[in-house]
């Protein structure tokens, strides 16, 4: 528990894969679970959209007091009432989810927030280990069981991946108890979505992996290697000139500095 | 005599300190919940509750029941006739003779009690009980002699003081037990709080040999305002019905005797487990308790407070969750206590209010808030196991005789054969069927036992609600649980979907089918067959003859298990048991199978799904483990068209 640092989790209406019925979003539930883990009580849990949504008490029912509920109609763009919420209230840490299970589903509301409130954006974050004089030790989710340790000062935005802790049991009387403090917002109505026409996704066929490999720790590996890249080095013994270097052909190489 | 006043006061006093202490215990009682009962016609009934109902169990023992007549109905007659002769003073030999009989009659019955304690079970309660026959003994022998002279065999004066002094520290002994204690927590406590606890049971349906199973749902109130607490955090957020009984246990352990999930070593005593919720509404530690322990917990660490929530400090939720809800502990109990509805009540509380469900609970239940069902299938994949059977579906025909309530086995390819072969048998005798097909739900059963009764409650009245829609005189499961929530839980919501249809398990139409000589069946040759009762077929729901009948159609004599019908073992698979899965010594359905080996037979044939997974969930070489409509279609005649 850290009684100084101001956390909020951002919470978003999921859907269930199978049944498609709206449920606590997989990760949204892991941000409030690793924010119940960063303040536990003084954890503020924000949702933009519908205050009548009953899957906000499956959230409450994670052990909160009060849950904020930005009001807005579905059809609204809910990056600008987070901006002002998070412009007019000093937080240190933003917990998103990676991406909605609904709606657009793009991934990019935490990269907007970032840049609108210029700091720093930590993806698929699978803990936040300490934070401590103003910096968070930061554990992310790389493939395979991989983490990647990095320091970040706050205030930040991270987003919470699969890899960290499971959100707990959601209990029924809690939830209902909870508060819902609806706040009155302007917002913004969704120009550019309202003329797009939805339709169900249908999952890509897949490429036929043909294995060639001889010994069984080989194919063990073919199945359960994700596909890497073929360019990229890793530099560890370099200069921090060298490295620096580096990385500026690679922008520009990918035409991101001109 | 300068005595002569000594033994009437004596019983006087001791009579108002058990009085005192009668309205202390009425007190605790009163702390809990509110809870309607008629009080005079529970008063009324109970001498007819005790004498048959009571009776009737406690004659599972015979010794124990001829010992019971004999001690107690001694004791009650003795002691009203003490009141008259030795309190009020009423001068009549025939009533000093009746006393010396009644005395008589209980001194025998205490010989008996005072021979079973020699060399106890160890499902006996020892400490306090240990000393009861040699009080009984006491009060039997004092009462004698003191009544001789009333009776005229001895001469007024016999004896003398000193005769006197001795009889009334005798009598200051025992009736310090029969009567002080019975009201101040001692062994006699169970006369006192046993007949109040017959007279106001909670489920008085019980009585008369009816049956009453389903349990209680939760008030979730009027929508607008929350309660305080769902579920029962403190003892006093029992009913005061349920406090007063846990006072009445006699300690007889017969339920630990048969409790599967004390027999496995998980941590649950259903004995134990009521003598804490004593020590938790009359507030202490259960350091005086003198029985077995859960296993693997210690005795003595346990505290209690009437307003102490009971999993802080007085029941470790694993004891809540080891118990399978199998119900073999409340048809035991001599005392009618209601071991599985006190159980499932703190579980609401862990579940609903804390979010502690342990395992698997908390993915169980959120899969069956999102999908219906609790592995968290495709709602829209629940009638793929029957792509092939060309069935009715209620949504097409609207109307059908017989609706087919096919459960959550639709998922499970193992549960599929059963379903399967119960569809073929029911086209072998041209029964106009239908299934709900998609918009069937989960029964609910697993919510509701692992104490979700929101998610319960929900899925109910969805269910009621489809039901509703369509006509049909009967609805026919596969599931006990199914059959079980249907039959006996629906009815607590308000419609009248279910009303004039009849909910029966399969074994029983199908019995009634061959009856009707609807299909032809080939003898089945060359097994020896036992069969499991499962518990929601059974003691829930006492039907016990037509799986053997149903056997018995195919010319099997059923190899019985030494624990079967009433008694049958539960094979480990109720209540969410293999859900929130509480470590053991041993596997419930190890045991059971071990029952199932020792009879010889090479096949065990079961009414239940879940009964088949558990048992077929054996290492194996094992007995086949078959569903009787498994049986049946394999020994089905079909005629060729």
């Amino acid at each position: 528990m850290l009684p100084n640092v101001k956390v909020v989790s951002l919470v978003s209406v999921g859907r269930h894969p199978q049944s498609g019925r709206a449920r606590r979003a997989e990760q949204d539930g892991r941000a409030v679970e690793l924010g119940l883990k960063l303040a536990s009580n003084e954890l503020k849990v924000v949702h933009a959209g519908n205050a009548q949504e009953p899957v906000l008490r499956q959230y409450a029912g994670m052990g909160l007091s009060s849950l904020t509920v930005l009001e807005q109609e579905s059809n609204c763009d809910a990056l600008s009432v987070l901006t002002t919420f998070l412009h007019e209230n000093k937080f240190d840490v933003v917990l998103t989810g990676v991406r909605a299970e609904g709606g657009e589903s793009s991934g990019m509301l935490p990269y907007l927030l970032a840049e609108q409130l210029g700091w720093p954006l930590v993806p698929r974050v699978a803990d936040i280990i300490s934070i401590q004089g103003g910096e968070a030790e930061v554990l992310l989710a790389l493939p395979r069981g991989q983490r990647r340790a990095v320091k970040v000062k706050l205030p930040f935005i991270a987003s919470v991946d699969n890899a960290a802790q499971e959100a707990r049991q959601s209990a029924f009387g809690p939830g209902l108890r909870a508060q819902l403090k609806v706040l009155d917002v302007a917002s913004v109505v969704d120009e550019a979505a309202s003329h797009w026409q939805i339709s169900a996704a249908k999952p890509r066929p897949k490429r036929i992996k043909v294995v060639k490999a001889k010994t069984a720790a080989d194919r063990m590996k073919a199945a359960t290697a994700k596909p890497v890249g073929g360019g990229g080095k890793v530099m560890k013994d370099e200069t921090a000139a060298e490295k620096a270097q580096a990385i500026f052909d690679l922008l520009l190489e990918e035409k991101v500095v001109r | 005599m300068i005595l002569d006043w000594l033994p009437p006061t004596l019983i006087g006093v001791l009579l108002a300190l058990a009085a005192i202490g009668a309205v202390r215990r009425i007190n605790l009682w009163r702390a809990g919940q509110a809870e309607k009962v008629d009080f005079l016609a529970g008063l009324l009934a109970m001498p007819k509750r005790y004498l048959h109902d009571l009776h009737h169990v406690v004659e599972r023992d015979k010794y124990m029941s001829r010992t019971h007549v004999a001690t107690g109905g001694g004791f009650v007659l003795a002691m009203v006739l003490v009141l008259f002769i030795h309190l009020f003073g009423v001068k009549s030999e025939i009533l000093a003779w009746a006393l010396l009989g009644a005395l008589v009659m209980m001194f025998c019955g205490a010989l008996f009690v005072a021979k079973r304690r020699l060399n106890p079970p160890s499902r006996l309660s020892k400490g306090p009980w240990m000393r009861l026959p040699k009080s009984l003994l006491t009060f039997s022998i004092t009462f004698f002699v003191l009544t001789l002279p009333a009776a005229g065999i001895l001469p007024e004066g016999t004896g003398g003081w000193v005769l006197t002094l001795v009889l009334s520290v005798l009598i200051l002994m025992s009736l310090s037990e029969m009567l002080f204690g019975m009201t101040w927590g001692g062994p006699m406590k169970h006369a006192f709080a046993g007949a109040l606890h017959l007279a106001f049971h909670r489920r008085s349906e019980r009585f008369g040999g009816g049956r009453s199973t389903g349990l209680k749902p939760v008030d979730f109130g009027d929508g607008v305002s929350v309660k305080e607490v769902h579920g029962v955090a403190k003892p006093t957020d029992f009913k005061w019905n349920q406090l007063l009984g846990f006072d009445a246990c006699v300690q007889c352990g017969r339920c630990e005797a048969v409790c599967p999930a004390f027999a496995a070593g998980q941590p649950l005593n259903p004995k134990k487990l009521i003598q804490d919720m004593v020590v938790g509404f009359a507030g202490g530690t259960d350091e005086k308790y003198a029985g077995s322990p859960y296993p693997g917990v210690e005795v003595g660490n346990a505290k209690g407070a009437p307003n102490q929530i009971i999993t802080n400090g007085l029941v470790n939720p694993d004891t809540l969750w080891s118990c399978t809800t199998c119900r073999a502990c409340v048809e035991e109990c001599p005392m009618m206590i209601e071991h599985v509805d006190a159980i499932v009540d703190m579980r609401r509380f862990l579940t609903l209010e804390k979010g502690e469900t342990p395992n698997k609970g908390a993915q169980v239940l959120e899969n069956i808030i999102a999908t219906d069902n609790p592995n968290g299938y495709s709602p829209a994949s629940r009638t793929h196991w029957a792509a092939d059977q060309n069935l009715n579906v209620m949504k097409d025909v609207k109307q059908a005789d017989v609706l087919f309530w096919v459960s959550d086995g639709a998922f499970d390819m193992r549960s599929q054969r059963i379903l399967r072969s119960f569809v073929k048998l029911l086209k072998a005798a041209n029964v106009d069927v239908a299934i709900l097909g998609d918009e069937e739900l989960d029964s609910g059963d697993v919510a509701r036992r692992l104490g979700d009764d929101a998610a319960f409650q929900s899925l109910a009245k969805r269910n009621l609600a489809t039901l509703s829609k369509y006509n049909f005189k009967t609805i026919v499961t596969t599931d006990p649980h199914a059959f079980h929530c249907l039959k006996n839980e629906y009815g607590d919501f308000g419609s009248d979907a279910l009303k004039g249809v009849e909910v029966l398990h399969h074994t029983t139409f199908l019995n009634r089918l061959i009856k009707e000589d609807r299909f032809n069946l080939k003898p089945l040759q060359g097994s020896k067959v036992t069969y499991h009762d499962p518990c929601y077929l059974g003691r829930y729901n006492g039907e016990y003859e037509a799986p053997r009948e149903l056997l018995a159609s195919l010319g099997i004599e059923v190899a019985e298990m030494e624990r079967s019908r009433y008694r049958s073992r539960c094979c480990g698979g109720g209540g969410g048991a293999p859900i929130t899965d509480i470590p053991g010594e041993r596997r419930i359905a190890d045991m059971r199978m071990e029952d199932v080996t020792s009879t010889g037979a090479n096949m065990v044939a079961v009414g239940c799904q879940q009964c088949t997974a558990m048992l077929e969930g054996v290492v194996e070489p094992r007995p086949v483990v078959k569903d009787i409509a498994e049986i049946l279609a394999g020994q089905l005649i079909e005629e060729a068209h």
